[in-house]
């Protein structure tokens, strides 16, 4: 893709933050309940005092001030402090940010080993048994409750089979040195062999659940694709020309299958976004999804506010990434 | 937009009463025997919801310590005056299922009812007038889709508090950016169709020519998007209320329930499993009569 165009995909990106942020930023504003008040609690102050923090705040100003310095501040990845933790909420969210990422790249990993192979074979072996199971399965898959599912799921295997932890990220035993914060890695690195197993048994079920309806999503998009592929022009010409249908499939097909496949990928990653709130609250997993349902009935607002902007510049960065992925592996659709 | 140039052309045919492309359409989803089923099971959830008071064995919210976690009626010490079991409280969670019914179809029909006739509405208006009106809409489209749907909704109701009335309200917030989306696109298309211009040569208002001539022409896609996003709505719905952040106690919400049901996965299960089982009944049942709508009302899935 031209560099120009990749810079006026970029421009475009900029009234959308921004007006993500207005809305962020009133979502908090005008929440009933004074933040001042919620941050004295039952200590002591006199009126005079209060009004210093209120200042202090900046809660004294006229809205659009206050929404120049939160932009302001926001741009430099200053949220204030946490008004629970007492410490500046970036600090607590890349503390517990490592954990959310980890979750979501195996969950997303899980789905793209399973849905890509599963896809393909039910698009190569269209109305047999396998692809009637394939569609049921992706039926259930996006009409599964996230957190019901993880629920059976730590019924099955951690409490009746036993082989599965029930919540955390690792047992107190298997504590490593954080390097990358990654525990998989962390505990590779460190040859703690036990250790990656270890916290690789708690990782599975929250993954699992997490990547559920993604993985179903995939699936269908690849079958759908591959067998339009299929029928095209090229795939029979190359089945005329006598090559086998082994080389076809994946020499040249399954390329080209995959296109929407990425692109879709892409944008249910943003989707994993919201179903890690459900996912680490299931699970106890110490990430930032969890993080924030806490601070909701903490009335944690700054913690609040800067998770939510977090994340919706996160899924619109993914939405993007989703469409340049889209045009520059598919010559044929053009910005 | 091909679908739209159908539906046109479907429009025409109807001045010629004989073949309603309505009734053929309906006819088709009449012959999708999984489609009806679900369809069937949709139904029976509904009159569960609005008969619940007479349906239900007992009071939803009557606790009794005595029954507290009582197992299924097939498994030993269940009773059949309770055949699902009790939960924590020793309420009777059969009857708290049928009345958790009525959260989830409420606030579903609700949230898409709302944001169903606010996004016709605003892609009318987007479609048809163009100019700044469209420019304002698409730009508030794009922010709003630059939320993940649940920290949106979540985000709200942090700020509103917990309450059937701010469920409603949150996710219809977000929620009629989609038929906005879909309204909209359809009518950029119509309007250059010759019905259309047709109206406007007769000197017909502007708002004649969106309520009168082009809604009931791209009305088919809405609707079916508007049952598709129905089974979202009631697991973001059950989501939220699963989080604390819904309906509140004592009130029976199936989210709520599978929430309660998590303090005793050691000791009873049917307490979270039957309310999700419900919850997957439901959504998936609305998923498969939504798809056999949508093969028998959009022209692209016709073979």
């Amino acid at each position: 893709m031209p560099m120009g165009k990749l810079v006026e995909r970029l421009l475009q990106l900029v009234p959308v933050l921004l007006g993500v942020s207005v809305i962020v930023f009133l979502m908090m504003a005008l929440t009933p309940g004074d933040p001042v008040e919620i941050m004295i609690g039952d200590q002591n102050v006199t009126a005079q005092e209060e009004s210093l923090l209120r200042q202090d705040l900046g809660l004294d100003l006229p809205l659009h001030e206050r929404f120049a310095t939160f932009l302001g501040n926001a741009v430099t990845g200053n949220f204030g402090l946490s008004f629970y933790h007492r410490r500046p909420v970036m600090d607590v969210i890349a503390e517990r940010l490592p954990a959310t990422v980890e979750l979501s790249l195996v969950a997303l990993l899980l789905a793209l080993v399973t849905a890509i192979p599963l896809g393909v074979l039910a698009a190569v072996r269209k109305n047999t048994i396998l692809d009637r199971l394939a569609t049921v399965g992706s039926l259930l898959g996006v009409s599964l409750p996230g957190f019901w599912f993880g629920i059976l799921l730590l019924m099955l295997f951690a409490v009746h089979l036993h082989v599965l932890p029930v919540s955390g990220r690792i047992g107190f035993s298997s504590e490593v040195q954080p390097i990358t914060h990654f525990l998989l890695i962390d505990t590779l690195i460190q040859g703690r062999f036990d250790a990656f197993l270890d916290a690789l048994s708690h990782v599975v079920l929250p993954a699992i659940t997490l990547g559920l309806p993604m993985t179903a999503i995939l699936m269908r998009v690849t079958r759908t694709s591959m067998l339009e592929v299929m029928r095209s022009d090229y795939v029979v010409f190359a089945e005329a020309k006598g090559l086998s249908r082994h080389r076809i499939l994946f020499r040249h097909a399954l390329k080209n299958a995959l296109i929407p496949t990425v692109s879709v990928a892409a944008i249910e990653t943003g989707s994993l976004l919201g179903g890690n709130m459900i996912v680490e609250t299931v699970f106890g997993w110490p990430g930032l999804g969890r993080l924030v349902v806490e601070s909701i009935f903490l009335r944690n607002y700054p913690l609040v506010q800067a998770a939510v902007l977090l994340y919706a510049l996160t899924y619109v960065m993914l939405n993007f990434v989703a469409d340049i992925l889209y045009t520059t592996l598919n010559p044929r659709v053009k910005l | 937009m091909s679908a739209a140039a159908d539906n046109a052309g479907g429009a025409a045919a109807v001045s010629d009463r004989r073949e309603s492309p309505f009734l053929r359409n309906l006819g088709n989803f009449a012959g999708n025997r999984m489609a009806l089923a679900a369809a069937a099971v949709v139904g029976i959830f509904v009159v569960l919801a609005v008969f619940a008071p007479l349906i239900a064995p007992q009071d939803p919210n009557e606790t009794d310590l005595f029954r507290r976690l009582q197992p299924p009626v097939w498994m030993a010490g269940g009773d059949w005056a309770y055949p699902l079991g009790c939960d924590g409280l020793g309420r009777d969670i059969l009857s708290r299922i049928i009345y958790g019914a009525r959260v989830s179809i409420f606030i579903g029909a609700a949230v898409i009812l709302l944001a169903t006739t606010v996004g016709i509405m605003a892609g009318l208006a987007a479609g048809y007038l163009r100019g700044w009106v469209d420019v304002a809409i698409s730009r508030l489209v794009d922010i709003l889709l630059g939320f993940p749907y649940l920290i949106f909704a979540i985000g709200l109701m942090a700020m509103m508090g917990p309450g059937l009335q701010n469920i409603i309200i949150a996710l219809a917030y977000k929620e009629w950016v989609i038929p906005c989306r879909v309204v909209r696109g359809e009518t950029l298309a119509a309007r250059e169709i010759e019905y259309v211009e047709a109206a406007r040569a007769l000197g017909a208002s502007r708002g004649h020519i969106m309520l009168r001539e082009i809604m009931p022409n791209i009305l088919s896609p809405v609707i079916v998007v508007s049952t598709i996003r129905m089974a979202h709505v009631i697991i973001l719905e059950a989501s939220l209320s699963f989080l604390g952040l819904g309906v509140q106690p004592p009130t029976a919400s199936w989210g709520s329930m599978v929430a309660d049901g998590r303090a005793f996965i050691l000791e009873a299960w049917w307490v979270s499993t039957f309310p999700g089982l419900a919850i997957l009944l439901l959504v998936l049942s609305i998923n498969v009569a939504s798809q056999g709508l949508r093969d028998a009302f959009d022209p692209r899935f016709h073979e």
